[in-house]
């Protein structure tokens, strides 16, 4: 009852939107062929992000005045992006025409229908030469066909306060080894400057599909026998990897090395961090993503131009220090067509002006992504704007993407529920890692199941 | 023989009379015709199609959110075999008992009794304050209580005051915290109903059985609560199904956390069916929730019928 209601209610909400937005249905045409298209896209208080869609917008609606853009960014967390996503675009009076897309959720979308598939655009899209096949395959659904342009990717690594550093007698710059290298600086801080808080390791169910990607994939795909998934495809269950990486969370948690209850519960956790914490020196380390920086920029909420001097970053260590030695894990977002749109052309036609090479540049300058066009991630402009993109571009070689399999997002549900029962006390790692084994072996099948060392 | 002849004769009209009975009757219910096409509609339609969809694995995202399919009792099986399921209905039997058997109703006869022994001034205060509570819309009062139970809330500045320093109620505590909210939120209702009842108890019967020599609490438990049995009652399975179905409070307050520490049902039908994107599994916690309020209200109807009225 309660889930029907629940419906009810979500399709109330969405009803009322978009009967606000004056926009029953999407992509209107008028009598006069002039077009409505609707571009959505997730605000989870990204200001570079917000005012980026805003100037695409202003410049696409000024080359083709016959088109209307309705821009709805939908505010909220971005686990409550994708839910109220999958609702617009179940009902083709709500599904959008433009949809800013994660790239781990799109082979799931194509295959509920809710994305165009964009091969014959594309084909006559000179720009697309721009892109790398790796980049390219990161938009494909299972079925080959090409449903998302990628923005630009993203990788994660460790990034530290220098002044906390140098309170603690840490020397900088600094380069851990191994994990226990990771914990023993977070142990010194604790020590030596108790009012901050030494480190934070992403988990638990409230920051959602982030207590996978920053959180938990950093360490388990740098642990011995590590990785979600052999080299077929298969997902692993029982292995050591798997519980050794939630053995560090339990460190982080039970030594008190990390954030509390009240922070890791709250749907405003990475909120907190990157907009609080790490400015206000609160913070000593962070495993989190290259594209923080977008919260210190001129163009956000409260600019932080000191952070070049204060934030260092150091690439994530493999567990005992084994080759490749740095983990890192990468995703990035894609612009997508709706399904149920009724001007396809017109969408395609937003989306290559969004991503031609001035507009891509500026969202990986303002946005701090790791450009995926050739012509911008060589500009000097690009270059000279971002301090760290040499280092991010030398984790790239050793990133590793999520399974790109449309159960990964079940998937990743499961290992935030075991990250959460090991954060909280409530299960030890190995019992955490079994029930892990079990819901995964539920969720793929035992076929696609193998056991890991 | 003569009986049997006037019966035969009899019979023809006598049937005729009942037709004409039946068609009256008929013709008498058309005007409810309306209200049971919208019950049909609004609550036996939902009720449906929530036993439909968890027989489906109807999905938010992937292949199943184009073409659900029929996967038997595999909804039921998987939630039954799932390890968070037991803990979920054991949480939300707490928070009934809690909450609405114990708290509120409890909480709400007390209330009621006392202000009909108080003095009108304060009963207009107390009604009013504990009255505030129930007419806050949901999320206000969950924000409330958040408010009020979090590390650095009130109740714990309060307790700072005399020297207390207290926990991270919605951490350490979270079921007793959401259930003490339930009961701050929906004492209220509980207060109304059994004040109405009270006013109906005759004085006399009191005040015969005080001339008796019965103490208070003896007038209270043998004379007033069984003469208002159907409130209590009624109060009972509404509060009951009233909780049951709490959703807001909960989420806004703990999440279901720390970990499932305090994820109810209705918390886990949300998380399945909208984060976790498995609408048909969670319509199929969501057919338990319905089956469980069900089993509720035929023990209160049964138990607390009244043999003589």
């Amino acid at each position: 009852m309660k889930n029907k209601r629940l419906i009810g209610a979500a399709a109330a909400v969405l009803a009322v939107s978009a009967a606000l937005t004056g926009c029953s249905g999407s992509s209107q045409s008028q009598a006069d062929g002039s077009k409505t298209i609707k571009v959505v896209y997730s605000d989870a208080n990204s200001a570079a992000l917000v005012s980026w869609f805003t100037e695409v917008t202003a410049e696409f609606e000024k080359s083709n005045p016959n088109i209307t853009v309705d821009l709805e960014p939908i505010k909220g967390a971005v686990s409550d992006y994708y839910t109220k996503l999958a609702l617009m675009n179940s009902n083709p009076s709500t599904a959008p025409d433009v949809i800013y897309e994660d790239s781990f959720q799109l082979k799931s979308d194509a295959e509920a229908g809710y994305l165009a598939p964009l091969d014959t655009n594309l084909a006559a899209w000179a720009d697309w030469s721009q892109y790398s096949d790796s980049v390219k395959q990161a938009g494909q659904g299972s079925d080959g066909k090409t449903y998302g342009v990628s923005v630009g990717t993203d990788a994660r690594a460790l990034w530290y306060n220098k002044d906390i550093f140098a309170k603690a007698g840490i020397s900088v710059p600094w380069q851990p080894k191994t994990w226990e290298d990771v914990l023993n600086a977070a142990r010194t801080i604790k020590a030596a400057v108790p009012d901050v808080t030494p480190m934070n390791v992403y988990s638990g169910a409230a920051i959602g599909e982030g207590a996978s990607t920053q959180g938990f994939l950093m360490l388990d795909y740098g642990a011995q026998n590590g990785g979600l998934t052999d080299s077929s495809g298969k997902w692993l269950t029982g292995s050591t990897g798997f519980v050794n990486s939630l053995d560090f969370i339990n460190t982080v948690y039970s030594e008190k090395l990390g954030y509390g209850p009240q922070v890791t519960s709250s749907t405003t956790y990475s909120t907190q961090v990157r907009t609080q914490d790490l400015p206000a020196g609160k913070l000593a380390i962070d495993l989190d993503g290259s594209y923080i920086p977008q919260n210190w920029g001129a163009t956000a909420a409260q600019p932080w131009p000191d952070w070049t001097n204060v934030m260092g970053v150091a690439a994530m260590p493999t567990e005992t220090g084994q080759a490749p030695a740095q983990n890192s894990i990468s995703g990035g977002w894609t612009l997508a067509v709706g399904a149920k749109t009724k001007a396809q052309d017109a969408a395609f036609s937003f989306i290559s002006t969004a991503l031609n090479k001035d507009n891509a540049q500026k969202l990986a300058i303002d946005y701090s992504l790791i450009p995926v066009r050739q012509d911008v991630s060589t500009d000097p402009a690009y270059l000279a704007s971002n301090q760290n993109a040499a280092f991010f571009a030398g984790l790239i070689p050793d990133t590793h993407f999520r399974p790109a399999t449309s159960q990964y997002s079940q998937v990743s549900n499961q290992i935030q529920v075991a990250t959460e029962a090991v954060m909280t006390g409530q299960q030890s790692p190995a019992d955490a890692a079994k029930a892990y084994d079990t819901a995964v072996t539920g969720i793929v099948g035992a076929d696609n199941t193998t056991t890991g060392k | 023989m003569t009986s049997s002849a006037t019966t035969a004769a009899d019979h023809p009209l006598r049937a005729r009379r009942i037709g004409v009975l039946r068609a009256r009757t008929l013709a008498r219910s058309v005007p409810l015709l309306p209200a049971i096409v919208l019950i049909a509609i609004f609550l036996v339609g939902p009720i449906i199609s929530s036993f439909y969809g968890s027989f489906t694995n109807s999905s938010l995202t992937g292949s199943a959110a184009q073409n659900p399919s029929f996967v038997g009792f595999d909804n039921y099986v998987n939630l039954f075999k799932s390890p968070g399921f037991p803990g979920a209905v054991i949480l939300t039997v707490i928070f009934i008992f809690g909450s609405a058997v114990i708290g509120q109703n409890v909480v709400g006869m007390l209330l009621a009794a006392l202000m009909r022994s108080g003095g009108r001034v304060v009963g207009a205060i107390v009604g009013t304050a504990v009255v505030a509570a129930w007419v806050l819309p949901e999320i206000v009062s969950a924000f409330a209580a958040y408010a009020f139970f979090s590390e650095e809330g009130t109740f714990n500045n309060l307790l700072s005051l005399v020297g207390i320093d207290g926990p991270n109620w919605l951490f350490t505590f979270p079921m007793l915290s959401v259930i003490l909210a339930n009961i701050w939120r929906g004492t209220a209702f509980s207060m109304l109903v059994y004040s109405a009842a009270l006013q109906d108890v005759p004085p006399e019967i009191t005040e015969a059985a005080e001339m008796d020599g019965a103490s208070g609490a003896k007038r209270f438990f043998l004379i007033t609560l069984p003469m208002i049995r159907g409130s209590i009652s009624t109060n009972l399975m509404l509060t009951t199904l009233q909780t049951l179905s709490v959703f807001t409070l909960i989420f806004v307050m703990t999440g279901g956390g720390p970990g499932t520490a305090s994820t109810t049902l209705p918390l886990l039908a949300y998380q399945e069916a909208f984060k976790f994107s498995q609408l048909g599994y969670g319509t199929a916690i969501a057919t338990i929730l319905l089956l469980v309020g069900a089993v509720f209200s035929f023990i209160y109807i049964r138990a607390l019928k009244p043999e003589v009225d």
